[in-house]
């Protein structure tokens, strides 16, 4: 049974080239994330100022930058970060975004309170509320996934309340009442497991997101500190070299698309996954 | 008026298609009421839609058999080909008045356009038929209730109105696809009583759907009885009461709960329907069958004249009077 | 079956507060109710939509709150009551749910939902305890016990019914409300699950509340049949002699108006028997007055109490 359950997971991608292709530069981007220092071909603060501003060649893939690092190395450490933000931010905007939804849906006259100053931080533009955020909380990569978490925990809140509150209202969730549950049961047992799906496609989209305002972020100097590789802070260092070393700028950026890309192709075959029309046909094809 | 001849409709690729409804035939006269009986997923729904042009695009499609309207072969026209070829004289009703109406239109407005569309009248012209259809359906102040939205209407007042709708075009035909499964036992014998006299006074054929025998032994003048795609058994419907011959018309019959008459257990046919296309040889009902034999599950069918006007698709079907 | 009521329920009121075009208008669904339901007896209630059945079952197992009224079972008023005793009368009055399509949850699986009260309640000393005591009620419910590792979707309407039918029995309970548990169901499963409904009331002395609009059903299945129209009892009788003869003007209409499968008692042409009145108006008399060929100006001004006929049934009519 388990096995037709991970089947059944990975169906909308064996059916689709391209989200099969969008899983493999996510499966990448994870490897290299991991295995970075062997994949690396030099130390990415190796500072080497005789061949610096090279263009890719065979010693130096990607070229080299102002300072004669490697943008290869570079590019591939910093997908460490990207991943570190993807995760943090997702996690930060689940952790805090799922129990203000849920709690807003069973508990009405507070929930509407919450729910409008949601309702607030959702008018800011993303990334002047994740601006303002670091002024506050001042720069560091912690308080950078704080303030991007922070921009997207209203989109996971909502989804939150308004599905607990349709779960609220179906009859197995009646039946578990009528059988002398509490509420900490109805959330744990019926809530959250029929969240899992809904989340985790909003999961995946947040972290494509997250990469586009983390990039943002550092290339204003709010995100990482600049000695932490990361594709914004490669694109901020490489401003003044646009029209010399063009290739500093194509690479990491390429590397911010290809991850957002690549979330949001897989976020959509997660949705068909979870499209109802898509469930039927599965489970009548099981059925016989 | 109408006639269907090997109906037979599809899922799925022309290679390995699915079906959903098997090589149907039946005929409708002036007048006359034909009673489709069946449990979910017998494929009676498609099979009216199939009728009407209706069928889902992408989805089901026909893929044999004839539809005819008055004599004229409609069977891949839609429904705008049809009228347009003057053979737009059929209509239909659905089981929820609610979602078949449109909320934010008034009815009076709903049933103006049908009549727009096929009578070519507007404007007060339009809405004076309007009225007069729902007179016709019986709904008390008629005029007054024009202005009324669907959601103020009671079930069996949108019922009605559905049926004004549906009188527009001067059907010589009505579909009726399980009505008033969805209305109260005392709404319901008023519509039923109400589309008795409308077949009765306009000389309209109908064709009416239902799972109830109890309905169909109130309403119709013949009953075809349908399982999982194939129709099992047709007849007058006191013939079909006296002298049920398919061994699932007696054992729907059977378990069907009479007031009046309590039992210890009620009988009941053991199993399930079976699902579209998983059946490929023999007859449907052999895995249920109480008198089933080897035979029944490999042979063809063959469709068996019982009298005159009953035929039923068995190979042993149960002839005669009780002995 | 012994005489002794198992559930007397006394004067039930319940309502809702309803908003329609931006007023506040209030729904009395259930209009002052008493029955009693005995020891192993099957008690039908029948009513069209509309008529407060379903609201009376849902207020006696508190999901709905009831406005007024006492429910009794075990010496105790059931919608008073709190901490243990609430728990009791939770595990002992269970319901069945009429649509078998929403009332499982789709993630969990079968034997999850079905031994939920008992995870609940913490009934199981064990998980071999709780796996035994699932297998069991499956195969009480005519499901082979594999079925518990399976999930809704796999299930046909009427196995998923039987699924919900085995929640509701485990542990076994005393009562069982059961609200329209087969309307759902085609004809040939209709059977089956009330076969088993039947066999379950014999094997585990269960007592019953079936409320359903289908007569036929109610015929089949009741000891005693309670006729409901708006929010009121207006006949209770044992069911041979309610269905033989009905005395009450609207169980009448109710009777004539159902379609009976012998095409020789077709009823001629539609009489028309009137809209019901709205819900929102109730009437200070008898509720059935404006569509009654009995109806008198004592009907229009008082409401009639349930009297106690000969044949000790009750009727709650100034005209018969």
């Amino acid at each position: 049974m388990t096995r037709d359950r991970l089947h059944s997971w990975l169906a909308p991608f064996l059916g689709r080239p391209i989200a099969l292709l969008g899983l493999a530069i996510l499966v990448g981007m994870i490897l290299a994330a991991i295995f970075a220092s062997v994949l690396s071909p030099y130390d990415p603060r190796a500072i080497d100022p005789i061949i610096r501003l090279s263009p890719p060649n065979a010693a130096h893939w990607f070229g080299t930058d102002q300072f004669g690092r490697d943008t290869l190395s570079r590019v591939i450490y910093s997908s460490r970060m990207a991943l570190l933000i993807g995760v943090g931010v997702v996690s930060f905007a689940l952790l805090t975004g799922v129990p203000i939804g849920v709690f807003s849906a069973l508990f009405p006259r507070l929930g509407h309170v919450l729910m409008r100053m949601v309702d607030v931080l959702m008018s800011f533009p993303a990334l002047l509320l994740a601006l303002g955020l670091i002024v506050v909380l001042g720069q560091s990569v912690a308080n950078a996934i704080i303030a991007i978490g922070a921009v997207y925990l209203t989109t996971t809140t909502r989804i939150t309340y308004g599905l607990t509150l349709r779960l609220r209202a179906e009859t197995y969730v009646e039946a578990a009442r009528s059988m002398g549950s509490g509420t900490a049961w109805v959330v744990v047992k019926h809530v959250l497991p029929n969240l899992i799906s809904p989340l985790l496609v909003q999961a995946s989209f947040v972290f494509a997101f997250a990469q586009l305002s983390a990039a943002s972020l550092d290339f204003l100097g709010l995100g990482a500190p600049p000695d932490i590789p990361s594709w914004g802070n490669m694109l901020a260092e490489s401003r003044t070299f646009i029209t010399r070393a063009p290739w500093l700028l194509f690479f990491p950026g390429m590397m911010i698309v290809l991850t957002a890309f690549s979330l949001n192709l897989v976020g959509d075959a997660l949705r068909d996954r979870l499209d109802p029309r898509f469930q039927e046909m599965f489970a009548s094809r099981r059925r016989r | 008026m109408l006639g269907v001849k090997d109906l037979t409709v599809a899922v799925g690729p022309d290679s390995n298609p699915v079906e959903i409804v098997s090589s149907v035939s039946f005929a409708i006269g002036k007048g006359e009421v034909l009673g489709l009986v069946g449990e979910s997923g017998c494929g009676k729904s498609m099979t009216s839609l199939a009728i009407m042009g209706l069928l889902p695009d992408p989805g089901p499609r026909v893929r044999s058999g004839r539809i005819e309207l008055d004599g004229a072969d409609v069977t891949n026209l839609a429904p705008w080909q049809r009228v347009e070829a003057g053979h737009g004289n059929i209509a239909m009703i659905f089981q929820e008045p609610m979602t078949s109406l449109n909320p934010v239109l008034r009815i009076d407005e709903q049933i103006a356009e049908a009549v727009r569309v096929h009578d070519g009248l507007s404007g007060a012209a339009a809405r004076a038929r309007a009225c007069e259809l729902l007179e016709m359906v019986r709904i008390p102040d008629a005029a007054l209730q024009m202005g009324a939205y669907p959601h103020q209407l009671s079930g069996g007042m949108r019922q009605r109105v559905m049926i004004a709708i549906a009188l527009a075009c001067r059907p010589h035909i009505l579909i009726a696809d399980e009505p008033t499964t969805a209305l109260d036992v005392t709404v319901q014998f008023q519509i039923l009583g109400l589309l008795r006299e409308l077949c009765d006074r306009l000389d309209m054929a109908m064709l009416f759907i239902t799972h109830d025998l109890g309905v169909v032994a109130q309403l119709v003048d013949r009953v075809a009885v349908m399982y999982a795609g194939r129709l099992v058994e047709t007849a007058a419907v006191e013939t079909l009461f006296d002298n049920p011959a398919h061994p699932y018309t007696s054992g729907l019959m059977a378990c069907m709960p009479a007031p009046g008459h309590r039992t210890r257990r009620l009988t009941t046919i053991p199993g399930q329907a079976p699902q579209p296309g998983s059946i490929s040889s023999g007859c449907a009902f052999a895995p249920r069958c109480p008198d089933v034999r080897d035979i029944c599950r490999v042979d063809p069918l063959a469709r068996a004249t019982i009298t005159e006007g009953h035929e039923a698709l068995c190979k042993f079907p149960v002839t005669g009077s009780a002995a | 079956m012994s005489d002794r009521p198992i559930l007397e329920v006394r004067d039930l009121r319940t309502g809702f507060n309803v908003k329609r075009s931006g007023r506040k208008m209030r729904v009395q669904a259930v209009d002052g109710v008493s029955l009693s339901l005995g020891e192993g007896e099957v008690l039908g209630i029948v009513g069209e939509s509309g008529c407060g059945k379903t609201t009376v079952g849902r207020s006696i197992v508190r999901l709905t709150k009831a406005d007024a009224g006492e429910v009794v079972f075990n010496g105790e008023d059931v919608l008073k009551a709190r901490g243990q005793a609430l728990r009791t009368m939770r595990l002992s009055i269970r319901m069945v749910f009429q649509d078998p399509y929403a009332s499982l949850n789709p993630r969990r699986s079968v034997g999850d939902s079905v031994a939920e009260a008992g995870d609940i309640n913490g009934a199981f000393a064990s998980r071999a305890e709780r796996a035994e005591r699932v297998a069991e009620t499956l195969n009480a419910v005519g499901l082979d016990p594999s079925f518990a590792r399976r999930f809704p979707h796999d299930l046909s309407g009427g196995q998923r019914q039987r699924v919900g039918i085995a929640r509701a029995i485990l542990p076994v309970p005393a009562i069982i409300v059961a609200d329209e548990p087969v309307s759902a169901l085609d004809v040939s499963v209709q059977a089956q699950v009330l076969n088993l409904l039947m066999d379950l009331r014999e094997n585990l002395r269960l007592s019953m509340l079936f409320i359903s609009h289908d007569l036929g059903v109610i015929g089949q299945i009741s000891d005693r049949v309670a006729v409901m129209y708006m929010g009121r009892i207006v006949e209770v009788s044992e069911v041979g002699a309610i269905l033989e003869r009905p005395v009450h003007p609207y169980t009448q209409a109710l009777m004539a108006a159902m379609p009976k499968p012998d095409p020789r008692l077709r009823i001629a042409g539609g009489t028309e028997l009137g809209e019901p009145p709205s819900q929102f108006e109730r009437a200070t008399g008898c509720a059935y007055a404006s569509r009654c060929p009995l109806a008198s100006q004592r009907c229009a001004a008082e409401a009639p109490a349930l009297r106690t006929f000969t044949d000790g049934r009750l009727v709650a009519c100034h005209n018969v």
